[in-house]
């Protein structure tokens, strides 16, 4: 009874998604309020039904019913409780019910906080998100149903994949899907407002809460996914380029150039077209992500789903959703009257310098991604993309991103003064000298390039600094005057500079792991030493455990420095019988922010075992940046504050001139 | 609470999130308007400018900008009207009211399963479902003494499942723990010495002999063990020994014992004579017919003898595949010998004598034994 009234659920949910796909739409049409405010009441109700399909889904997999075949093909009566609930989404069907959980939970939000909208807009915006979950039900129900049944039930179920079988599970992709598709509400304002054919200042206002906590969530789960894989794969990489993670890239760096051109429109009513072709364009390539990972097209851990029958359906929904909202945009963006008008130099001008280097290089990881697939599509040749192309198309695109960082926040709105901001970055300018003059003295080996890239980063965070130091006239001011005033500033200031912060911190991370990693590969006896990076890491023995669902191969390091023992690390080899797979969970040691890293390879007849150990300086900084971003963004969206960006006026030159 | 009873509940809540707003009265007045936020943001201007964070200037040309939108955002919403349509209502409720049911009913129906019951794991594990198969019956039962391998009435319960189903090795194990952890018995003892035989290609081994004379002294009348000791006299080449045992066993057992026709068949082998049911057993019941005895014995004739050449053939592929096992040779040449088979028994000879060749002491046995048994040469 519990899948039958999950699976019924959810073919309720899609009779609502209809109905609020063309009501409240007719109604805004027609001016009509009560049709309109149906939106409101479907978009809740849908959320009820999704959840409870949801929450039944969940329901069927903690108690291991193998009559459902989802059940069956993920679960294992003997996994412990939570690998039940998280193998929910750790398999295809269950992440697309996921997803349109959290679409149905963005929607249910609009309608619950959105009173503050204009009754049209609100009704626009939830009819185009009701296109989206009609699309999304349909999908889910036709091709990739997870409440199909068996017959004749097994007794035993496939378990989940083991590399999946992890804490990650539970937070990585609820995280992405929360970014993902928290874009959806950014992409159907953007087609309410083409559709009503206006769009000003207010509606940057209106968006801004969901695209920063899209933003945020998706920040933080690219950050998680990016931690899962370090430790989890064994291989102590923490970004592979690799086409799933590029999927995951596109959005968030389309969305962060959103997140800054909203902010131009909602304080000087410019950029309003651009902000309007980004919203959509963001999550096109949410959808793209999805899908990318979701088909199969890709072959790598995530694809677990691999259909083609599949492929038509996600190909058709691209289409329609991608191609339909940029055919729009191409015919009603003329009718959206321009804004504001700014100087080159100024704060808009940063912020469109900002937007065409992020979206840049979300380009070119477009390419790096779709390009070998095209070409193999066409000519049938296998082509691999990898780590070069992007570090070498990366680097030139962030690097006039990052020095030009710290400017923006410091120039005026409408005609700013850079030589005013760079007198202002001085000090930033030197402590970066400083520190790069100091690295190159003191560090042996690695790039010359490693030390410029720290000063870089340097600059970014004590210029984020520079910004709050200046708007509370810190050394200007008596000391408790500026503290007042750091008071009396806007929250969404601080997220700024929290966020900024963050960018510089995760770029010291990621060149001092890339430039200064020490790698041993060994095989080790019980007894042996290793030495690396000035620990001495000793095998004491291996051991034999015996897991829930799992056999795990124990090895017991202790860790030593200058002959002092500083801890034990217990790395291993599990190997699960059900699916005949083993992972290798690594043992991690923090020493500050820098971490050791062991993991275990193949066990020679001899009774060696082979071990990977990794000393990995300032690890820990490449995710305290994203962490310090989602701050940040937390700030920001508990401001509540209005944002108006005070233009500056032009000089009063008549006053100068001399009286006739 | 029936399934359809829940379906229809779920699908009168769908109806009445549509119905709802349909029937209420929408005040326009409350909506959010684009102005509020422009006068807001005027408000923020005064706020930034009394806390300094803006000069006045820039205050005065920010005011300035606002204002302008506010005037426009202000003539939009004047020019905006209301119209309420209620041909458009009544035709958006019928089709909540019918086309919501039909469409998820329809959808549902063709997707759906309804009749099918829920199976969860708790219930299953109280009542299979029939269809399994007892392999996988036993796996479950496996995991779970597995996970709990102390619990004693587990193993004695699976234990001679595994024996019936020829996992000999998996059932002694099963037997021994059954007998650690659940206590000693006649029977479990009984049971473990057929595993192991069963194990030994049915020979009675020392080790299983041993189990089956633990088994008498602690219950005289246990019939498996009783029998299995006959068999080991049998093989040891005393079957007047096992004839009496089990004459012995037939006149002291009831009539309707299940034992009875292997026992009978057993004596049948030896040629021994089957002794009539002690009198007040045969006062019970009928005397069975010589034709059923007949057919009783012909069938197991026919059904031992298929089981002895399953036997051999099982010991002679091991052999070819480890062909270092001496006694694994003697047996399957004696096993040929009995089946009347000489030119296989020879054959088994020369394969043992290749096989070992590598092997002083073993040939040197081998060839002690198969002098024994008339094959030499």
């Amino acid at each position: 009874m519990i899948a039958e009234a999950g699976h019924y659920a959810l073919v309720l949910a899609l009779a609502l998604a209809l109905i609020q796909s063309t009501v409240p739409m007719i109604g805004a049409r027609l001016r009509d309020p009560v049709l309109m405010n149906v939106a409101r009441s479907t978009a809740l109700a849908q959320l009820l039904f999704v959840g409870l399909s949801f929450g039944a889904l969940v329901l069927l997999h903690v108690i291991s019913d193998f009559s459902v075949a989802n059940v069956y093909e993920n679960s294992h009566s003997l996994k412990p409780l939570i690998y039940k609930i998280t193998g929910v989404w750790g398999n295809h069907e269950g992440s697309m019910l996921l997803w349109v959980s959290i679409l149905a939970l963005f929607g249910g939000l609009v309608a619950l906080f959105g009173n503050n909208l204009p009754l049209s807009l609100r009704a626009n915006a939830l009819g185009v998100q009701g296109w989206v979950s009609t699309a999304f039900y349909l999908f889910i129900l036709l091709t990739s149903n997870p409440f199909l049944r068996l017959v004749n039930p097994p007794l035993e179920g496939r378990d989940l994949n083991p590399v999946l079988q992890d804490p990650g599970l539970a937070i990585h992709p609820p995280m992405l899907y929360l970014g993902y598709v928290g874009f959806s509400i950014s992409f159907s304002f953007a087609i309410a407002a083409l559709i009503e054919g206006r769009i000003d200042a207010a509606w940057a206002r209106w968006v801004r809460p969901w695209t920063l906590m899209a933003w945020m969530f998706l920040t933080l789960g690219i950050a998680m996914g990016s931690y899962w894989a370090y430790y989890e794969l064994g291989w102590g990489g923490w970004w592979f380029w690799d086409p799933v993670e590029n999927a995951s890239l596109m959005p968030w760096l389309a969305g962060t150039a959103l997140l800054h051109s909203a902010v131009v429109m909602e304080k000087r009513n410019a950029l309003k077209v651009w902000t309007v072709l980004l919203a959509i364009l963001t999550f096109s390539l949410s959808l793209l992500g999805t899908f990318l990972v979701r088909s199969g097209v890709l072959t790598s851990v995530h694809a677990f789903a691999t259909d083609p029958t599949r492929g038509v359906f996600i190909l058709l929904i691209l289409c329609v959703f991608i191609g339909g909202s940029l055919s729009l945009y191409a015919w009603r963006a003329s009718s959206l009257k321009q804004g504001g008008l700014f100087a080159p130099i100024s704060r808009e001008g940063a912020l469109v310098l900002n937007n065409l280097l992020l979206t840049t290089a979300c380009a070119t990881v477009f390419i790096g991604t779709l390009y070998p697939l095209g070409l193999e599509v066409l000519t049938g040749e296998r082509i691999s993309v990898g780590a070069p192309f992007f570090n070498l198309t990366f680097a030139p695109l962030f690097v006039p991103l990052l020095l030009a960082l710290p400017f923006g926040p410091l120039l005026a709105w409408k005609r700013g003064d850079i030589a005013g901001a760079a007198q202002r970055l001085y000090a930033a300018g030197i402590v970066a000298l400083v520190s790069i003059a100091v690295l190159w003295a003191w560090v042996r080996g690695g790039s010359a390039f490693a030390p410029l890239a720290i000063g870089l980063a340097v600059f970014v965070i004590i210029g984020a600094l520079t910004d709050i130091a200046e708007r509370s006239m810190l050394f200007r001011m008596p000391l408790s005057i500026a503290l007042r005033r750091a008071r009396g500033l806007p929250r969404a200031s601080w997220g700024t500079m929290f966020a900024h912060v963050g960018v510089g911190v995760a770029l010291i991370g990621i060149v001092c792991e890339t430039t200064w990693n020490t790698e041993l590969i060994s095989t080790l006896k019980p007894g042996d030493v290793a030495k690396v990076a000035g620990y001495e890491l000793k095998l004491d023995d291996i051991s034999q455990r015996q897991g829930p669902n799992f056999g795990e191969m124990l090895a017991h390091f202790t860790v030593s420095e200058g002959g002092k023992m500083i801890g034990v690390m217990t790395p291993s080899k599990r190997s699960f019988s059900t699916r005949a797979m083993s992972t290798t969970e690594a043992a991690l040691m923090s020493r500050g922010v820098s971490q050791l890293y062991i993991s275990l390879g193949d066990t020679a007849a001899s009774g060696a075992i082979a071990v990977r150990i990794y000393h990995k300086p300032m690890v820990l900084l490449i995710w305290f940046g994203p962490l310090l971003m989602a701050f940040g963004g937390l700030l920001s969206l508990s401001d509540r504050r209005l944002r108006v960006g005070a233009p500056k006026p032009a000089k009063a030159s008549r006053s100068l001139q001399p009286a006739e | 609470m029936s399934l359809w009873f829940l379906l229809a509940l779920m699908t009168v809540g769908a109806i009445f999130a549509v119905l709802w707003p349909l029937s209420r009265r929408t005040d326009v007045k409350r909506e959010g308007r684009e102005s509020a936020v422009y006068q807001d943001q005027l408000a923020e201007i005064d706020r930034d400018i009394a806390n300094g964070l803006i000069g006045e200037t820039e205050g005065a040309a920010a005011r300035v900008e606002i204002s302008r939108r506010l005037l426009a955002a202000a003539d939009a919403e004047e020019g905006s009207t209301v119209s309420s349509r209620l041909r458009l209502r009544r035709a958006v409720a019928m089709v909540a009211l019918i086309g919501v049911p039909v469409l998820a009913g329809a959808l549902y129906l063709h997707l759906g399963s309804p009749a099918l019951p829920d199976f969860p794991l708790t219930s299953r594990a109280r009542a299979p479902v029939p269809g399994q198969s007892l392999d996988q019956l036993v796996a479950q039962v496996q995991t779970h003494l597995e996970k709990n391998p102390t619990d004693g009435r587990g193993w004695s319960v699976l234990a001679p499942v595994l024996g019936r189903l020829g996992r000999f090795d998996d059932a002694a194990q099963a037997f021994r723990n059954a007998i650690r952890y659940d206590g000693d018995n006649a029977a479990r003892r009984a049971g473990l010495g057929e595993a192991l035989a069963g194990a030994a290609n049915g020979v009675v081994t020392a080790e299983a002999k041993a189990e089956f004379e633990r088994a008498v002294a602690l219950d005289a009348d246990e019939p498996k063990a009783r029998y299995f000791l006959g068999v080991a006299a049998e093989q040891d080449g005393r079957p007047k020994e096992a004839a009496a045992l089990w004459q012995d066993m037939l006149s002291k057992a009831p009539p309707d014992a299940p034992w009875r026709p292997v026992l009978e068949a057993a004596l049948a082998r030896v040629g021994a004579a089957v002794p009539a049911p002690s009198d007040s057993a045969s006062a019970k019941i009928p005397a069975l017919s010589n034709d059923t005895i007949a057919s009783v014995q012909g069938m197991s004739e026919g059904d031992r003898g298929a089981m002895i050449r399953g036997m051999v053939d099982r010991l002679a592929a091991r052999l070819k595949q480890n062909g270092d096992d001496v006694e694994g040779w003697l047996r399957l040449a004696r096993a040929y010998m009995v089946l009347k088979e000489p030119d296989n028994a020879r054959a088994a000879r020369d394969d043992a004598r290749r096989a070992l060749a590598a092997n002083e002491d073993g040939l040197r046995k081998l060839n002690e034994g198969l002098k024994a048994l008339g094959i030499d040469g």
